[in-house]
This record gives C-alpha cells, structure tokens and sequence, in this order.
C-alpha cells in the first residue's frame, strides 16, 4: 500500500476500522437480563390479574353466594375458582377416602358406592352451565345490578366429569313403582331435592371431576349431580345419597324455598328449567372505554333446554337488532360465547342482546315478564328472571346500568 | 336345511335359552324374584359398590315424605316445644317467631299471598307440615344441626304450629298426627306453566 501525504484509507482498511468502533459500541451492556422463577407443582396466575368472587359481609359466611366475575373471562369456561357459590350451611370438609353414596329406596339392590368404585363406571364428560335460580333477581324486582357481576353472576360454565347416574341406577335395578328420586349433600343443613325419574335417567351425572381436575370444596368435592340446564339448587353437592321413591318428598328447598309467588296468590313449584338468557359481558357496567374507534361487543348466550340458535344485539336500545356471530360448537345447556365487531364514535348508546334457543323461544323484556309474573316477592325474591339487559355507554366512555 | 337339522337347531336354541336362565338366577346380584319385570334392568352390569346394610340407612336417616314416611316414633307438645324454641331459636328468629336481620320470619302473613304485601312464612306459605319437621330436624338450629331428638323435633313443629293458629295449643304432634294437619296453604301451588311470555 502507497502512504501519501494526505492517507486515503482503502476500502480494507475502511472496514477494520468500523468494526473495530461497532464493536466499542456494542460489547459493553447495561443490565444482565435476570433469569424467571422456577418451576412450581401447581400453578398460580400472575400477579397482575385480579378478577375475583364477589360477596357481601354476613354473619353466617358459609351460607349465601359468590358472584363470578363475567366481565373479566373470555371464551366460555369460567375457571374453577371463579365459579359461582351458593351455600346453605357452608362449605363441608370431606375425606374422599371415607366419602360414600347411598343408592336405596325402590331399587331392586340398595347399594353403597366408594368414590373408586364410581370412577370404575363408564365416564363422560359435558360442559354445562350450573346458574341460580335467583340470578338477576334484582333486575326483576327493579333494582338493577351496577355490574354485570352482579347482575348475573351466579352462572358458571364447566367441563364435567362423572359417571351418567342412569348407569348406576341401572346398576342397583329400579323397581316398576320409581316415579322420583331424593337426592341428599352432606353439608350440614343436609340440602335435598327430589327429581323427576324421567330426568334422572336422562342426562343427569354424578359428577367427580371439573374442568379436567377434581371438583372444588366450593363446587361440592368429590361427588355432585349435574342436572343440566336446571336450577343451581338441585345440581346437589356433596352428594352421599340418593333414594328412589314413588313420589316428590316436599323438602323445604322445593315445597318453600325455590317457588315462585305470582300476582293471583298461587305459588308455581318444580320450576326446574333455566330459560334462554344472554348478557353483553363487554362493554358492561362499570367499564371505560379508552375512547373513540373500534371494539368488540362480547357477552354470554345460555339455555337450560337446549342449544342457543341466534344472539342479537342492539346499540339503540332494542330498536333495531344485528344477529351477533356465534363462536362454536354450540353445545346443549352450555354457555355459548357471541361477538359483534363496532365502532364507538362517541355519542351515547344503550346495548343490549337477546338470544333465542333450539326450541324457538325468545329471550324477553323485563315489562314481558313482569306482565306475566308480577312484582311480589315470594319466599326467597324472584326466581328464574331472564329478561334483556341494557348497558348504557356515556360519551366520556363509562358504561352504566339503566 | 333338513327337517332334522332343523329339529336339532330348535333343540340347541331351547337349551341355550335355559341355560341363559339358569345363569341369570344364579348371579349372586340377582335377586331371583319374578316381580318387576319391566325394570331398567334384571343384572347389574358391572359389579361395582357393596350391598347396603342396617348401618347405611342408620347413618342418614333424615327424609321424611308429605305422608310422613321416615317419620320416627316419637312426641312432643306445643309447651314442651315452646321452652326448647326460646333456649335455641328465639335468638335468631325472633320472641314470637316473627325473624330478625338475615334470619325468615316462621309466623304470620296468612291471607297476604294476593295482596301487596305478601309475607310467605312457615304458616302462611309452606303446604306441608312434614316439611317443617323434615327441615328442623336436618338443619336447626343454624349452627348445631343434627343435635335435636326426634321428641324435640314434633315439639318444635307442634310450637311453630300453635303461633300460626293451625294447631290447638294443647296439641301433641307424633308420628301419627303429624301428616294430618293440613297447612292453610296446602292448595295454594301450580306446576311450572313455563314457557309463559308473551
């Protein structure tokens, strides 16, 4: 290489030199990446989420209910410890090992079945939606929820595990007088419910498992009915015993509590099915929006006797409807997710959304309802309300109740 | 197929159809009784869970039926009642029956089902009396239940009877009686109507 007065660096020389500075500039960092923490037998959620059951202060703790908070879930799952509770006398500590159910009554066998025993059976799995008889009570008696937490929070959607009970029914040999069955938990208050034999030999399970694991205490570890698409209070928990009879034995939950006073005095009983209901989830009561543009209108569509067939909803206040799209499969007395792509453009809107299910019913208005049942309370306030929901989105973004 | 062969076939279905018999009678599930031919079924299946004994049925003994099945022998006055009601219930449900707080009022409200202001109690509500003795004796009170006997239990319900006027104050409520006493809204029930908006 020729050295001139004036030093041309070649193209070599050129390149040595500017990695020689990239490199001053790149080897030296500023902090060591820490490594994340180890692995963990069972896993927790991140401490950033928050969503929780909701319930007031009580005297008696152990009896009353937890709201699931719907408008902090996706899909259609509600995750084991955010299903909704409802305790008559608390939740009871059970040894799965000493735990038994007592079949007997008009059996041709009466028989005692171990947990183990039951797990041997044939098994199924099915995901269902256990809800309250007095959800949404409130709405009916016209006192709204704030949130959509409390306005529906006693539904719950789960994957469960169980043996068919017609299988253990066939097991002990049912005498030609069965009509009923009497099914008892073992809380303390021992709750029990009678159920028509032609529902126990339908789809009703004795269920052990929820959502791939054991069932929770709170959801009646280790052995539950699930009596699809019925009221909460009969999907008895803790169950350890059932007896077949030839008629309904008048427990206190279905011959007082869990009927419904109408205007003429009478009193309806045996009210089982959960009628079609849906509720926008997203946006709903107490959220914000963060302002003008693009969103998705999600929420909740259920039925106790069936499929859900169409959710619509409506952004001006049940004047005009949009069918919402429908995430599938859409499954029998389960929770059914729908979306509606929108945009906010800042004005006030009032939401709503209304389903319809396989057998064509209709999701109605509270003033529907109310023209048929009234406004008086019976024992435990208003039972079996499904009527449509409004949200009300205020030009500053927040969504209220109406 | 000659006649004989099919003589021979006759022959072994007939047997094999004995056989089958003999071999359902002798399963030690079956019961081996004639009765209740139409039942879900003859043999169980799987072989699973034990036969249930005395002490099975011993452990939970608490259904009691609208004509009193399940009731247990036993008796007890509406005094008798009265002094067990102000030692355990009076604290949550009130003196005279009349509730408190978080706690149902058990008396009154006959009559108001149709008006305004309708108080459904154990008097003026339930249709069954075996229900009330059903639900003392498997839940009260609140705290302790299980631990009333069955004496207390008819006087208890015979107490809860006399403050809503539909048993005699010198009434004695056993097993007998008590499926008798006909509860002043026994008729007042429909069965679910359901689908029912308009």
């Amino acid at each position: 290489m020729r050295v001139s007065k004036c030093h041309h660096i070649n193209r070599r020389e050129f390149i040595a030199l500017s990695t020689a500075g990239l490199g001053a500039l790149v080897i030296s960092p500023a902090v060591a990446r820490e490594l994340g923490d180890g692995r963990r037998p069972y896993g927790e959620r991140s401490p950033f989420e928050h969503a929780s059951r909701s319930f007031g202060t009580s005297s008696t703790p152990g009896t009353g209910s937890s709201r699931t908070p719907l408008q902090d879930l996706c899909g259609t799952i509600t995750p084991s410890s955010l299903h909704f509770e409802r305790h008559h006398s608390g939740v009871p500590k059970i040894d799965p090992n000493a735990h038994e159910l007592l079949l007997d009554g008009l059996v041709q066998r009466p028989l005692v079945f171990t947990l183990k025993d039951l797990r041997r059976f044939p098994s199924v799995s099915r995901i269902h939606f256990i809800e309250c008889a007095g959800n949404s009570g409130r709405e009916h008696e016209g006192r709204p929820g704030e949130t959509v937490q409390k306005s529906h929070g006693l539904l719950s959607n789960s994957e469960w595990t169980g043996v068919p009970l017609k299988t253990v029914l066939d097991e002990a040999g049912l005498k030609r007088a069965a009509r009923w069955i009497v099914a008892e938990g073992a809380d303390a208050s021992r709750l029990s419910r009678s159920l028509p034999l032609e529902k126990a030999l339908d789809d009703v399970l004795l269920a052990y498992g929820q959502n791939g694991e054991a069932l929770r205490p709170e959801q009646g570890y280790p052995l539950r009915l699930i009596v699809p698409g019925w009221e909460g209070n009969v999907n008895i928990k803790w169950v350890d015993r059932i007896r077949v009879t030839d008629e309904a034995f008048m427990t206190r939950d279905e011959a007082a509590s869990y009927t419904d006073l109408m205007p003429d005095g009478k009193s309806r009983w045996f009210t089982f099915a959960m009628e079609a209901k849906s509720v926008i989830t997203r946006p709903s009561g107490e959220q914000v929006l963060d302002g003008h543009g693009s969103y998705e209108i999600s929420g909740l569509a259920w039925s106790g006797r069936g499929r859900i067939k169409r959710v619509e909803v409506s952004t001006d206040n049940g004047k005009t409807w949009a069918d919402a799209h429908i995430d599938g499969p859409v499954l029998p007395k389960a929770a059914t997710r729908f979306s509606l792509p929108w945009k906010w453009d800042g004005g006030e809107v009032a939401l709503q959304s209304r389903c319809t299910d396989e057998t064509g019913y209709v999701q109605p208005t509270r003033e529907q309802l109310i023209a048929v049942r009234g406004l008086h309370p019976g024992p435990d306030g208003f039972n079996h309300y499904n009527g449509i929901k409004t949200w009300f989105v205020h030009k500053d973004g927040k969504v209220s109740h109406v | 197929m000659s006649n004989r062969n099919i003589f021979c076939l006759l022959v072994v279905l007939a047997l094999t159809a004995t056989a089958a018999d003999l071999a359902k009678q002798s399963d030690p599930k079956q019961t081996g009784s004639t009765k209740g031919r139409n039942t879900v079924s003859e043999t169980a299946h799987y072989g699973l869970g034990r036969s249930a004994i005395a002490a099975d049925f011993a452990r939970h003994n608490y259904l009691v039926g609208p004509k009193g099945t399940g009731l247990p022998k036993g008796r007890g006055t509406a005094k008798e009642g009265g002094t067990i009601y102000a030692q355990s219930c009076a604290a949550c449900h009130g003196l005279h029956g009349e509730g408190s707080n978080n706690y149902p009022p058990l008396v009154g409200g006959q009559g108001s089902l149709k008006s305004d202001n309708p108080l459904p109690t154990v008097g003026s509500y339930w249709p069954y009396a075996t229900t009330v003795w059903d639900y003392i004796n498997r839940a009260m009170p609140y705290q302790n239940p299980g631990t009333l006997k069955p004496d207390e239990v008819y006087a208890l319900t015979a107490y809860l009877l006399t403050l809503n006027g539909i048993v005699s104050e010198n009434s004695e409520l056993n097993e007998r009686t008590l499926p008798g006493v006909k509860m002043p809204n026994r008729d007042g029930f429909v069965p679910d109507p359901r689908p029912d908006v308009k």
